[in-house]
C-alpha cells in the first residue's frame, strides 16, 4: 500500500514524523482527508485533532491553529502549538472552555470578543480530541 | 605595613566572592545544556517551514510576497537580540559594536536606522547611546516563550508593510561552541531569493484555501517569527556559555588574589613575630 510522509511540528518541538496511508485533519475550510498522491494544497489548520492512519494503526494528535502544506508525497503540519492527545487533561480543557465562555459573556472583561472566541474554539477542539480518543479505546 | 587583621578580612571577603562566582559558573554550565536542547527542539519547525517556503518559491505562484521585494532603501530597522542579565563578558557589547558600525555604514549611504530591541541590556545600551527605538521586549527569562515575541515582530512587519522601513537586519550572537560566540548582523528582509530548482517542473501551483494572499501573508509572518525565535534561543545559549566562561575566569582570578594575599599575610605575621622577639631580646639585654 502506498504511503505519504507525515510530519507534524510545532514551534517548540517535533510532534510526529513518519508514514501514513491516510491523514485526517480540520482545515480552515472544513475537514479534509489526505491520501497519497494528493494534489498540492496549501491551507490553514484549524484547532482540532489530526488523525494519522497507517494500515490498521491510528494515532491522534491535537493541533492548535497553523498551516497545512500538502505535496503528492508529503504532508506537513505547521502548528503554532501542538500536544499529544494522550497527555491532555480533559478537566483542564473544560476549565479553559468555561473561562473562555465566561469571558465572552462578561462585557466588562479586558478580553476582546475575538480572542475569547478563539479560546473557546481551541478548548472545544481539545475536548473533541479527548472524546474521540476515549471512543476508540 | 598592613596589620594581620586587615589582610585576614580581605581574604575572607574575596573567598566569599569566589564562592559566588564558582556557583554561578556551575549554574551556567547546567543551563547551557538546557538551552542547547531547546535549540535542537525548535529546529524541526524552522526546517519544515523553510522547506514549505522554498516549495512555494519553486511553484509558479500567483502571488509574490513583499518580503522578497528589493525596494529603494531609505530606512533600515535593526532587530537586536541581547541578554537580560549581565556578567557574561563582552557578549552584548561586542554585538552592539557591530550593530553601531553597520548602522554608521548605512548612514554614510544616506540610510537612516531605527531599532527594535529584545533584552534588557540592549534597552539600556540604546538608551544611553541614543537612537530611535520602535519596540522593546525584555525579561524573557531562561525559557523564552515564542508568544512573547509576537508583538515586537508585528510592529516591525507593520512598519515594513507601511513602507516606513525597507530593510530589516536581525542581530544576535551565533553559537559556535561553548568557548566561542560570534556576533552576527544578518539581513532578514528582503529575504534572500530562494534558489529555483532548475530540474523540477515549475508549471504547477498550489490550490490555496482560502486565499493565496491571506495564506502566504500568514505563513511568511510565521516564518519571520520562527527566525527571530531561533535567534533568541541561540542568543540565550550564547549568554549561558559566555557567563560560564566569565565566571570561570573570575573564580581563577580570585584564587590568584587569595594566594597573593596569603603570602602577604604570612609576611606580615612573621614580621610582627620577629619584631616582638627582638623587643624581648633587647629588653632582656638592657636588664
Amino acid at each position: 500500500m502506498s504511503t505519504i510522509k507525515v510530519s507534524i511540528v510545532s514551534s517548540s518541538e517535533e510532534i510526529y514524523s513518519g508514514e501514513g496511508t491516510m491523514v485526517f485533519a480540520t482545515g480552515s475550510l472544513g475537514e479534509i482527508g489526505i491520501a497519497p498522491g494528493h494534489t498540492p494544497l496549501l491551507t490553514g489548520l484549524a484547532p482540532g485533532p489530526v488523525r494519522v492512519q497507517n494500515g490498521s494503526d491510528e494515532k491522534t494528535f491535537f493541533c492548535s491553529g497553523g498551516f497545512i502544506e500538502i505535496q503528492p508525497d508529503l504532508v506537513t503540519f505547521l502548528s503554532d502549538r501542538a500536544e499529544r492527545a494522550e497527555s491532555m487533561d480533559e478537566a483542564e480543557a473544560i476549565k479553559a472552555q468555561e473561562l473562555a465562555e465566561k469571558n465572552m459573556h462578561d462585557k466588562d472583561s479586558e478580553l476582546d470578543y475575538t480572542k475569547a472566541a478563539a479560546q473557546l474554539a481551541e478548548a472545544a477542539a481539545r475536548i473533541k480530541t479527548i472524546q474521540k480518543l476515549r471512543k476508540n479505546k | 605595613m598592613a596589620n594581620t587583621k586587615e589582610v585576614r578580612k580581605q581574604i575572607a571577603s574575596i573567598k566569599s566572592t569566589q564562592k559566588i562566582t564558582s556557583a554561578m559558573e556551575m549554574v551556567a554550565a547546567s543551563k547551557i545544556k538546557k538551552t542547547q536542547s531547546e535549540m535542537q527542539l525548535g529546529r524541526p519547525y524552522s526546517e519544515k517551514i523553510k522547506e514549505v517556503i522554498s516549495h512555494i518559491a519553486n511553484s509558479s505562484s500567483e502571488y509574490s510576497h513583499p518580503f522578497y521585494e528589493h525596494r529603494a532603501t531609505k530606512k533600515a530597522c535593526f532587530l537586536v537580540v541581547s541578554s537580560d542579565k549581565g556578567l557574561c563578558g563582552g557578549l552584548n557589547i561586542n554585538l552592539f559594536k557591530q550593530v553601531i558600525s553597520k548602522s554608521a555604514e548605512l548612514n554614510a549611504q544616506g540610510i537612516e536606522s531605527n531599532f527594535a530591541l529584545i533584552g534588557l541590556k540592549a534597552a539600556s545600551f540604546f538608551k544611553s547611546v541614543g537612537g530611535d527605538v520602535v519596540a522593546n521586549v525584555q525579561k524573557l527569562g531562561d525559557k523564552p516563550d515564542p508568544d512573547a515575541l509576537i508583538g515586537l515582530t508585528k510592529i516591525v512587519l507593520d512598519l515594513h508593510r507601511n513602507g516606513e522601513i525597507d530593510r530589516v537586519y536581525l542581530c544576535g550572537n551565533g553559537f559556535v561552541n561553548t568557548m566561542t560566540q560570534e556576533p552576527k548582523v544578518e539581513q532578514l528582509i528582503p529575504l534572500p531569493a530562494e534558489e529555483k530548482d532548475e530540474l523540477a517542473p515549475t508549471h504547477w501551483d498550489y490550490i490555496y484555501e482560502p486565499e493565496a494572499q491571506e495564506l502566504l501573508e500568514g505563513l511568511m509572518t510565521r516564518y519571520i517569527e520562527s527566525l527571530i525565535y531561533h535567534a533568541v534561543i541561540e542568543n540565550s545559549a550564547c549568554e549561558q556559555a559566555a557567563k560560564m566562561l566569565a565566571m570561570k575566569n573570575a573564580t581563577e582570578n580570585a584564587g590568584d588574589l587569595i594566594k597573593e594575599l596569603e603570602l602577604l599575610y604570612n609576611n606580615v605575621r612573621q614580621a610582627a613575630i620577629t619584631q616582638e622577639l627582638s623587643e624581648i631580646v633587647g629588653g632582656a639585654a638592657a636588664v
